[in-house]
């Protein structure tokens, strides 16, 4: 792994859930994570709906404020006070492209936006030519300037949302599940265009999806999540053929591949029961009461995540 | 040599002919006529598809010719007609007793024997009042002072609404629940009470200069801009709160954050402009509610300043003649009637034309 650029210590995000007459109880969407992003890495960050994925790419921006931890930046924490000074290194590209941009403004005002509120550009000329030069990094024309969003596909749309996030020539971006909302060939050519885009532009993406696939084909490095906690982080390719925790076993085994054979032969692990709520967390592993390994120890103590060898981390007390 | 490839063709078949065909036909399309093939369809904003949406709908085209063909009459006439809508006629300098209470297009005594004498007369389109004055100009003067007044109260309610209720629908939580308990309050207040209060305390307080146009207006009038200003503003305020709650909730507005925006640009660049039909819409519904508080206002005795005539007050001075002269209250009436019916068909046009959830 190249050096870190973005340091996630201990982060976590409750939430206060107010259940009547004065009682409030803590939704802890993210408990207790860390992880690091090395310059021009990719981190993939896959779990199902609610794990708290997203909610950890925001409250790691700042859009959330965090309930604990901290976050480092290329050696400087990132607070409350410089948090202007690193929206300007930190971006984000959201899931939806149809709700992420503002129905009444031109492309070329949606991209234009950062620039405006950093002062990056001197006068409208180059304002104009800045936002043309992004427009062709993301494969837009120019002639789209003037258009507004829902003038645009899907796939289009995700475009002019980089593009935004580009503007500013950031280090790091945010990519929440860009690609869920697309279809699938649609999916690919974005793909394709962020690792061209880290290629060109040595950005480092924190990719959270829930497509195992898409994060396999475009991470180096993948982490899961389980009910706002990290349960395993591995190399991408280690993670795919040696899964060590239970949850990342199943996740795995459900991952549809494209021949029969194969799909016949393998064994499925189907998960007992569903998630629990966030509200009532079990004691312990928080995955336990779905394990097929569990042991009293897991209901006792929340294990931590520790090395099995080359960066290979796995939080579990049995495996 | 081409052609002596492809087979000749049996005259009876009714195949194509390829030998009328060249290569040339098949060649790949050029840059320029692929994007000829491009469907380029004109790039409509929200505001000319909301416009477009409005003239297709014949109550709201009306209703705006209408108010236009007011507009350009209160602007137009008092150029054209000679009185004045202070003045009490006379006739060659000298005071026309006789011209009281004229009905419409009739000439007073003193007055026809002018004419037969060769001098012209502009008809007295409405006729005159009790004062012998010309009554269109009067009903003309009135008219643009109730238009006044709505369109006035209207922006001093949006301004004040818009910025309160932009204010506590974006930062959410404590903030909004003081900041709507003391709309709730105010809400509370019976209006006509404190229209009425206020006009009596301001009345003592307000000593304009003469000639200036607030002394024109009276304190009377000032008096309910104020109170316009200080209780009407609570609804304008509530409704742009409540959109503004649903509007925060867009990715649109964290990606924005995400950018590093301040709140007042979020509030200015993104949130007032999607809710602005919703503003512009309640805004023509509050011109003549404006309008019909003044006329309500004038007709009990505590609107403008006589000899300043509103829609109101006039109807409220035809009252005493009913029986002899009741063109003099079906006038104003009339005008009053056509004013607030088109601006609220117009407003219910707008609602139509600029909300997307009503799309057909």
């Amino acid at each position: 792994m190249s050096e870190p650029l973005v340091e996630v210590r201990n982060l976590k995000q409750y939430f206060p859930v107010k259940t009547g007459f004065g009682k409030t109880v803590y939704l802890k969407a993210v408990d207790d994570i860390s992880f690091t992003v090395g310059k021009g890495e990719t981190l993939g960050l896959v779990g199902e709906s609610g794990c708290g994925k997203t909610t950890a790419g925001r409250s790691l921006l700042r859009l959330y404020e965090p309930t604990g931890g901290e976050v480092i930046f290329d050696g400087e924490p990132v607070t409350a006070k410089n948090i202007t000074h690193m929206r300007k290194q930190m971006q984000m590209v959201f899931q939806d492209p149809y709700s992420s941009l503002d129905p009444r403004m031109t492309v070329e005002d949606i991209i234009g936006e950062p620039l405006d509120v950093h002062h990056l550009c001197a006068n409208r000329k180059e304002r104009r030519e800045r936002i043309l030069e992004l427009m062709s990094y993301v494969g837009l024309n120019a002639e789209h300037a003037r258009r507004y969003a829902h003038e645009f596909s899907g796939g289009q749309r995700q475009r002019i949302g980089i593009a935004r996030a580009l503007a500013v020539n950031p280090k790091f971006i945010v990519c929440d599940e860009p690609v869920s909302a697309l279809d699938v060939s649609i999916q690919a050519q974005v793909i394709n265009m962020f690792e061209e885009l880290q290629e060109k532009l040595g950005v480092a993406y924190l990719f959270i999806a829930h497509d195992l696939l898409v994060v396999h084909h475009i991470s180096q490095r993948i982490a899961v999540m389980y009910l706002g906690k990290i349960v395993e982080i591995a190399d991408a390719d280690e993670l795919n053929s040696h899964p060590i925790h239970p949850y990342t076993e199943s996740l795995l085994s459900a991952v549809p591949i494209p021949d029969p054979e194969i799909t016949r032969a393998r064994q499925r692990i189907i998960l007992e029961g569903d998630v629990p709520s966030p509200l009532h967390r079990p004691s312990g592993c928080p995955f336990r009461t779905r394990c097929r390994y569990a042991t009293e120890q897991c209901a006792a103590e929340c294990p931590t995540l520790t090395d099995r060898g080359s960066g290979h981390q796995v939080a579990c007390w049995n495996k | 040599m081409e052609q002596t490839n492809t087979p000749k063709k049996n005259p009876l078949s009714m195949q194509l002919d390829l030998s009328k065909f060249s290569d040339a036909s098949f060649a790949p399309a050029t840059e320029e006529e692929k994007r000829q093939q491009d469907v380029m369809s004109e790039s409509t904003t929200f505001f000319k598809d909301g416009m477009r949406k409005l003239f297709k709908n014949p109550l709201a085209t009306c209703s705006m010719v209408l108010l236009a063909i007011i507009l350009v009459t209160i602007i137009v006439a008092p150029m054209i007609v000679p009185y004045r809508y202070e003045e009490i006629l006379s006739v060659n300098g000298k005071r026309d007793k006789g011209a009281k209470n004229l009905a419409p297009f009739t000439y007073s005594e003193m007055e026809q024997q002018y004419i037969e004498n060769g001098g012209k007369r502009f008809p007295h389109l409405f006729g005159t009042d009790e004062q012998c004055r010309d009554y269109f100009i009067r009903v003309i003067y009135g008219t643009r002072i109730s238009l006044f007044i709505g369109f006035f109260a209207s922006i001093i309610v949006l301004i004040i609404g818009m910025l309160y209720g932009s204010v506590s629908g974006y930062f959410g939580g404590r903030v909004d629940l003081i900041m709507m308990r003391i709309v709730d309050i105010i809400y509370s207040l019976p209006d006509m009470l404190m229209i009425i209060l206020l006009s009596v305390v301001l009345n003592e307080l307000l000593h304009f200069e003469s000639g200036t146009i607030f002394a024109r207006l009276g304190t009377n009038m000032i008096s309910l801009f104020i109170v316009f200003g200080l209780l009407y503003w609570v609804g304008m305020a509530r409704l742009i709160r409540g959109q503004i709650l649903s509007i925060k909730e867009n990715e649109y507005i964290l990606a924005a954050r995400s950018i590093g925006a301040k709140p007042g640009r979020i509030i200015r660049r993104h949130i007032l402009p999607n809710c602005l039909s919703v503003i512009i819409i309640s805004t023509a519904l509050q011109i003549p509610s404006a309008i019909f508080t003044e006329s309500f206002l004038s007709f009990v005795g505590i609107g403008v300043k006589a000899p300043m005539p509103s829609l109101g007050s006039l109807a409220n001075s035809a009252r005493e003649g009913l029986q002899s002269y009741p063109y003099k209250l079906i006038f104003p009436a009339i005008i009053i009637c056509l004013i607030v019916l088109s601006l609220n068909l117009l407003g219910d046009g707008l609602r139509d034309a600029f909300d997307p959830k009503l799309k057909r």
